[in-house]
């Protein structure tokens, strides 16, 4: 493999975690706060059609986004008022909200722009195109670094770029904010944070909240970035690797990046057969590659790699009076 | 909160849960410009009013009835078994190897042949996760997902590059020949009268009912079923009764996957004829939906996939009659998942509440 096939991989990496990054910081924050959120695929097909469907008929790239957010949004609501209010089973309320947006998002498709359930192709404003970072062609002959920064770094959706520096803002708002040490310690244990006078409702449906706005900017990024238009299923479980990686990751920040981009890495390299043969000289079949995701994650939670052990109020609602 | 009468909890939850699905429902098909009414005639008509449409209705059925009670068995185990897809799957395969290489001579011999294979194939495949759960204290949720996808990928792997027969296009294995065709409903004397034209369901719908006495007979009627629930109501309790959680979780989970599996021979050796990718085309999900309405009893499960095999084969008249997308059908799902599953305590506040009403005024 020559070094220019390494920069396509790497940036085709790049392009298909970025969904990834944004779902699993999305099941980050969920989890954090003891919410478990299998739904993150739902609202991430929520999202694409929305914003598919609102950037074609307005043009504007950014009324999708908030179409996407606001779509996804009602999803977390309702997840949201199952698993908090109404204390129902997490995980049953999350594979309720996939298939409620798997049929939802091609019934509306169909009625809006009768195209089989799919949005019209999306151009020019209605979509995130790609931004040319400065300098990029000027540094371009630097040996090694010069490419890498052209090719890799620069020519991505701007979606990208917030995806990347979600992570810092993920970590720090964890990590170095009241709020974010409530959040934890919410899912961790919740009648301390009870007991601080502190609304455990409050900081779940915060968490929830927030879980909504990163998969609306996951499904945009799907619909008008990364694709130009919404069609059906067309997540194609992304939702369910993201919380593979967020396992891998052990709900952890930055160590959700680099799974994502592992696990992104993976996919690059399944629309690519014909560079893995080159390389390893045997023949991988292309499925095995699309199952090393799921493999590794239950290598990972059956503990052969690490251990990883979840927040520990996680899947529990709440009871006030005991 | 004041506790429903036992007749309310068991017949009337299900049935308000599924009131308000249908609500949400009838108001998604308005708001798509559609009529509700027109649907429901279309739906009907469709699947109930001809013993054609019982024929798809029973089919349908049969594979729910298997995945239903998967899902209820691994409940009563306080397990949450979301793999009946891949273990469906996988019980594809079992079926496909089963029939593929020997010769049986009667398809009585095959349907036992394959009967095993598939059970036995879907076993394993719900035997790993269950074994990483008891042993390395994995999450059963998550690892029977991420092995509907593994499934997934082998089933591709396996009919594009090893069995699917030279020559041929689509990825699916060779046709497993007339001999071991299993008789339809209008192939069975009596049977044949009600129905007269070819239909796909078969005599796999008798096994199902037969599983969900079984399933029945083992959960209530044996000391096995009782460990099983008692270890579902609480681990710690029947932990301390001597009550061994390796062995819980691994047979419960085993025999969900086994009856997972069994639902293979309804589609694939029944009404494909030969094992097609995504073979059990979310029937496996279904299961839930159908253990949670059927109230994780045998027989509400009977009556549970009845009703989704109406939708099925309705929500398909839909599609081929009208502008509503046969994707409606998912909708229905999620809703009654959602509703009987996740926002059941809504919906017993809800009756609670009108119980309350109805009994205040004798109070006074």
């Amino acid at each position: 493999m020559d070094y220019a096939t390494l920069l396509q991989i790497l940036d085709s990496t790049l392009r298909l975690g970025t969904p990834l990054l944004f779902a699993c910081l999305a099941g980050l924050f969920s989890e954090r706060a003891g919410i478990f959120d299998i739904g993150l695929e739902g609202k991430m097909l929520m999202a694409a059609m929305c914003s598919g469907a609102v950037a074609f008929l307005t043009g504007s790239v950014w009324l999708g986004l908030l179409a996407a957010i606001a779509g996804s949004m009602v999803f977390a609501a309702l997840h949201g008022v199952a698993s908090i209010t109404f204390r129902g089973n997490q995980l049953i309320s999350g594979v309720a909200l996939n298939f409620l947006a798997s049929g939802i998002t091609v019934l509306v498709a169909q009625r809006l722009f009768g195209q089989g359930g799919r949005t019209p192709p999306l151009e020019g404003a209605a979509r995130f195109n790609e931004i040319t970072l400065p300098f990029a062609e000027a540094l371009r002959p630097v040996p090694i670094l010069g490419p890498l920064y052209a090719e890799v770094i620069s020519g991505h959706a701007l979606l990208v770029y917030v995806a990347i520096l979600s992570v810092p803002v993920t970590w720090w708002v964890l990590y170095r904010t009241r709020f974010g040490l409530r959040l934890r310690a919410v899912g961790e244990n919740p009648a301390a944070v009870d007991t601080a006078g502190v609304s455990v409702k409050g900081l779940r449906f915060a968490a929830v909240a927030i879980t909504g706005l990163l998969c609306g900017l996951a499904g945009a990024y799907m619909a008008t970035a990364l694709q130009a238009g919404f069609g059906r299923e067309m997540t194609a479980g992304r939702g369910y690797i993201a919380l593979a990686a967020l396992i891998f990751a052990k709900w952890r920040p930055w160590q959700a990046l680099g799974a994502c981009m592992l696990f992104g890495f993976f996919q690059a390299l399944a629309l690519r057969p014909d560079v893995v043969t080159a390389v390893v000289q045997v023949k991988i079949p292309v499925p095995f590659l699309d199952a090393l995701p799921y493999i590794l994650t239950v290598l990972v939670l059956a503990g052969f790699v690490g251990r990883a052990i979840p927040p520990r109020a996680g899947g529990e609602p709440y009871v006030k009076e005991r | 909160m004041d506790r429903l009468p036992k007749w309310a909890d068991v017949v009337l939850v299900p049935i308000v849960s599924l009131l308000l699905a249908a609500a949400i429902s009838a108001i998604v098909i308005t708001a798509i410009g559609q009529s509700p009414t027109e649907a429901i005639k279309v739906m009907v008509e469709g699947s109930l009013m001809s013993a054609y449409g019982w024929g798809y209705t029973l089919y349908y059925a049969t594979s729910f009835i298997f995945t239903g009670l998967a899902v209820t068995i691994a409940f009563h185990a306080g397990m949450f078994n979301i793999g009946g897809e891949g273990q469906a799957q996988l019980g594809g395969l079992g079926v496909a190897l089963a029939l593929l290489f020997i010769p049986w001579p009667h398809w009585t011999i095959a349907l036992l042949a394959a009967s095993l294979g598939a059970a036995a194939f879907g076993a394993v495949w719900a035997a790993v996760p269950a074994y990483l759960a008891a042993k390395r204290g994995s999450h059963i949720v998550i690892t029977t997902i991420m092995f509907n996808y593994i499934a997934a990928a082998l089933i591709v792997y396996l009919l594009v590059d090893v069995l699917r027969p030279a020559g041929q296009m689509d990825p699916a294995t060779a046709r497993f020949g007339e001999a071991v065709a299993i008789p339809t409903l209008n192939q069975i004397p009596l049977i044949d009268l009600f129905f007269v034209k070819k239909v796909p369901a078969n005599i796999t719908l008798f096994i199902a009912l037969a599983a969900a006495v079984a399933v029945w007979a083992i959960l209530w009627r044996t000391r096995l079923g009782y460990q099983i629930r008692a270890f579902g109501k609480s681990e710690s309790a029947a932990r301390y009764a001597g009550i061994n959680p390796t062995k819980i979780i691994m047979i419960s989970m085993i025999l969900s996957g086994g009856l997972a599996g069994l639902m293979s021979i309804n589609n694939v050796m029944g009404e494909a004829g030969r094992l097609l990718q995504n073979s059990s085309e979310g029937a496996g999900f279904i299961g839930i939906a159908v253990a949670l309405m059927g109230r994780n009893h045998p027989l509400g499960v009977v009556l549970a996939a009845i009703l989704f095999g109406f939708l099925y084969q309705g929500g398909a008249e839909l599609g081929l009659w009208t502008s509503i997308p046969i994707e409606l059908r998912i909708v229905v799902q999620g809703l009654v998942i959602l509703f009987t599953g996740a926002l059941d305590v809504m919906v017993r506040m809800l009756l609670v509440r009108i119980f309350a009403l109805f009994r205040k005024p004798q109070v006074a």
